[in-house]
C-alpha cells in the first residue's frame, strides 16, 4: 500500500508529472519480472466518502475514514518469496512515500490431497 | 538463473569466488529450482524449531543459527523483540533470564515472543543470511544481540553452567566476522569478547565466588587470548570507522594491559568512557564512566554523577552496588550497607550474591 500525503500530488505540477513516469517505469519494471500480479491508483481523499456502522447506525460522511494527513494512494499486489524481496522492492519505490507491507490472507484449501 | 545469482551473493563472500564462476551459476540454477520446491517445507520446518523448545545444537549447525539470527532480528521486529527472540530461540535462554538481562517484567518479555513468532510465521519474515547490499544494516542489529548474550553469559546470572553463553557469543561473532571481514564493530565486537573472556579464569574463586578486578591474579589471564584481542582491536581501528563496540574493547584493553591495578590508566578509560557516553547516551555507560571518574577525581565527584542516575538505574542492581562501594570509600559504612542490600534484592546471580552479603555482613 502506497501511503502518502496528497495535498503534496498536485498532477497540474510538473514535478508530479516526473513522478508518474518514474512510477509507470517502475511497475513496468517490476509487472515484467512477474513480481507485481495487480495493482491500482486511487483518486484523492477529496473525492472519499465513508460509511460507518456504529451502534446499529449506519453514517455516510463527506471525506476518508482516517483524520490523519496520509492516506493510501493504491496498492500493487506483489508475488514474492518472502519479505526481504517485498521489503527490497519497496526500497526501490522511486517517489517520496510510505509504503506498507503485507501478506494476502489466503484461504487454502485443505491440502490433504497432497498426501500420500 | 536469479535465485542462483542471490546464492553467489550469499556464498561467494564467505567461501570465495568459485574458479569457474559461469559453471557455478549454471549448477546452482538447476539446483535452486530443486531449492525452490523445497523451499516452503524447509521454510516451515524451521518456523517449528521456533515455535517449539530451544533448537538443538547441530556440530555443524554454525551457518543454521546464523540464518535463524537474522530471521530473530529481521527489522520488521521491534527491537526488544528481536534481542528476546535470538536469546530464547537460538541459544535457549528462559524467559526469566530475558526478563532480567532487560531489566523487565517476565510477562512483558513471554508476550513479546508470542507476538514475534507471530510476527514472524504471517509476515513471511524469510530463514536466510540477507543479500550483500541488506547485510550492514541487518550486522547491527545482530552485534546488539550478541552483545547481550556475552554480557548474560559473562556475569553468569542465576547459574555457573551459564557461562558457556559467553563462549557463544564469541563463536557467532568469530562467525558473523568471518561472513563480512570488512566491518570493523563486528571486529571490535569480537576483540572485545576475546579480551574479557582472557581474564575468565582469575574472575572466579574454585568455589564459584566473584573476584574483583581490582583483587585477581593477573598471571592467570591468558596472555595468549589478550594479544590475539588487542589484534584484532587492530585489525578494526585500521578501517578507521569507530564504534561504541571498538571503544569498549579499547577500555577491556587498557585493563588488559594493566600489569597491575595500581597501573591501570584510568585517564585513558575515562577519555575512552566520555566518547562511549556520546555515541551511545546509555544509563549503563554513564555509571561505568563515573566509576572511572572515581579513580581519577575521587569516590565524591562519581557518587554525584551515580545519584544522578539512580531514578534511571533503579532497578539496576549494580547502580547500588557502585553507591555501596563509593560510600564505603567515603567513609558512610551504614549507608553503604543499605545500598549493598538493595543491590541484593534486584539479583539472583549467586556469585554476585556472595559477594554482596559477604560486604554487608563485614
Amino acid at each position: 500500500m502506497f501511503i502518502s500525503d496528497d495535498s503534496d500530488w498536485d498532477p497540474s505540477k510538473p514535478e508530479t508529472q516526473e513522478a508518474y513516469k518514474r512510477v509507470g517505469e517502475w511497475f513496468e519494471q517490476h509487472s515484467k519480472s512477474g513480481k507485481i500480479t495487480g495493482g491500482e491508483e486511487l483518486k484523492s481523499t477529496t473525492t472519499a466518502t465513508t460509511v460507518r456502522q456504529r451502534n446499529g447506525k449506519i453514517s455516510v460522511t463527506d471525506g476518508p475514514f482516517s483524520e490523519s494527513k496520509e492516506s493510501i494512494g493504491g496498492y500493487a499486489l506483489v508475488d514474492v518469496k518472502d519479505l526481504d524481496e517485498a521489503i527490497a522492492m519497496a526500497k526501490t519505490w522511486p517517489v517520496l512515500s510510505t509504503i506498507e507491507i503485507r501478506p494476502l490472507v489466503t484461504h487454502d484449501a485443505p491440502s490433504a490431497r497432497l498426501e500420500p | 538463473m536469479q535465485d542462483a545469482l542471490v546464492a553467489a551473493l550469499e556464498h561467494w563472500p564467505r567461501e570465495g569466488i568459485p574458479d569457474n564462476p559461469g559453471a557455478w551459476l549454471m549448477t546452482t540454477a538447476r539446483r535452486k529450482g530443486i531449492d525452490r520446491l523445497r523451499r516452503e517445507a524447509r521454510y516451515r520446518d524451521k518456523l517449528a524449531q521456533l515455535q517449539e523448545e530451544p533448537m538443538q545444537r547441530s556440530p555443524a549447525g554454525g551457518d543454521e543459527r546464523l540464518e535463524l539470527i537474522f530471521a530473530c532480528c529481521h527489522p520488521a521486529l521491534p527491537r526488544e523483540s528481536q534481542v528476546a527472540l535470538t536469546l530464547r530461540s537460538v541459544l535457549g535462554m528462559t524467559t526469566a533470564q530475558i526478563a532480567r538481562a532487560f531489566v523487565t517484567p517476565e510477562a512483558t518479555i513471554a508476550q513479546r515472543l508470542v507476538r514475534a513468532k507471530r510476527k514472524i510465521a504471517d509476515s513471511g519474515i524469510p530463514m536466510r543470511v540477507p543479500d550483500q547490499s541488506e547485510l550492514p544494516d541487518r550486522l547491527a542489529e545482530i552485534l546488539a544481540v550478541l552483545y547481550l548474550l556475552f554480557n548474560e553469559g559473562y556475569v553468569a546470572s542465576a547459574s555457573p553452567e551459564r557461562r558457556g553463553l559467553a563462549e557463544d557469543a564469541r563463536w557467532l561473532a568469530e562467525l558473523v566476522v568471518r561472513l563480512m571481514p570488512d566491518e570493523p564493530e563486528a571486529i571490535g565486537l569480537q576483540a572485545l569478547m576475546a579480551l574479557q573472556l582472557a581474564r575468565a579464569a582469575a574472575r572466579f574463586t574454585s568455589d564459584g565466588r566473584l573476584v574483583l578486578l581490582q583483587d585477581q591474579d593477573r598471571s592467570r589471564w591468558d596472555r595468549q587470548a589478550i594479544a590475539g584481542g588487542l589484534a584484532l582491536l587492530e585489525r578494526a581501528a585500521r578501517m578507521r570507522r569507530s564504534g561504541p563496540y571498538q571503544v569498549q574493547a579499547a577500555i577491556a584493553a587498557c585493563h588488559a594491559e594493566a600489569t597491575s591495578w595500581e597501573v591501570t590508566d584510568w585517564t585513558q578509560i575515562l577519555m575512552l568512557y566520555e566518547g562511549l557516553v556520546r555515541m551511545t547516551g546509555s544509563a549503563v555507560v554513564r555509571l561505568n564512566r563515573a566509576i572511572a571518574l572515581s579513580h581519577v577525581a575521587g569516590p565524591a565527584r562519581a557518587l554525584a554523577d551515580v545519584d544522578a542516575l539512580s531514578d534511571e538505574l533503579d532497578r539496576y542492581h549494580l547502580l547500588h552496588a557502585t553507591r555501596a562501594a563509593l560510600l564505603r570509600d567515603l567513609g558512610r559504612p551504614d549507608e553503604a550497607r543499605e545500598a549493598d542490600r538493595r543491590a541484593l534484592g534486584l539479583t539472583e546471580n549467586p556469585a554476585e550474591r556472595a559477594l554482596l552479603m559477604e560486604r554487608i555482613g563485614r
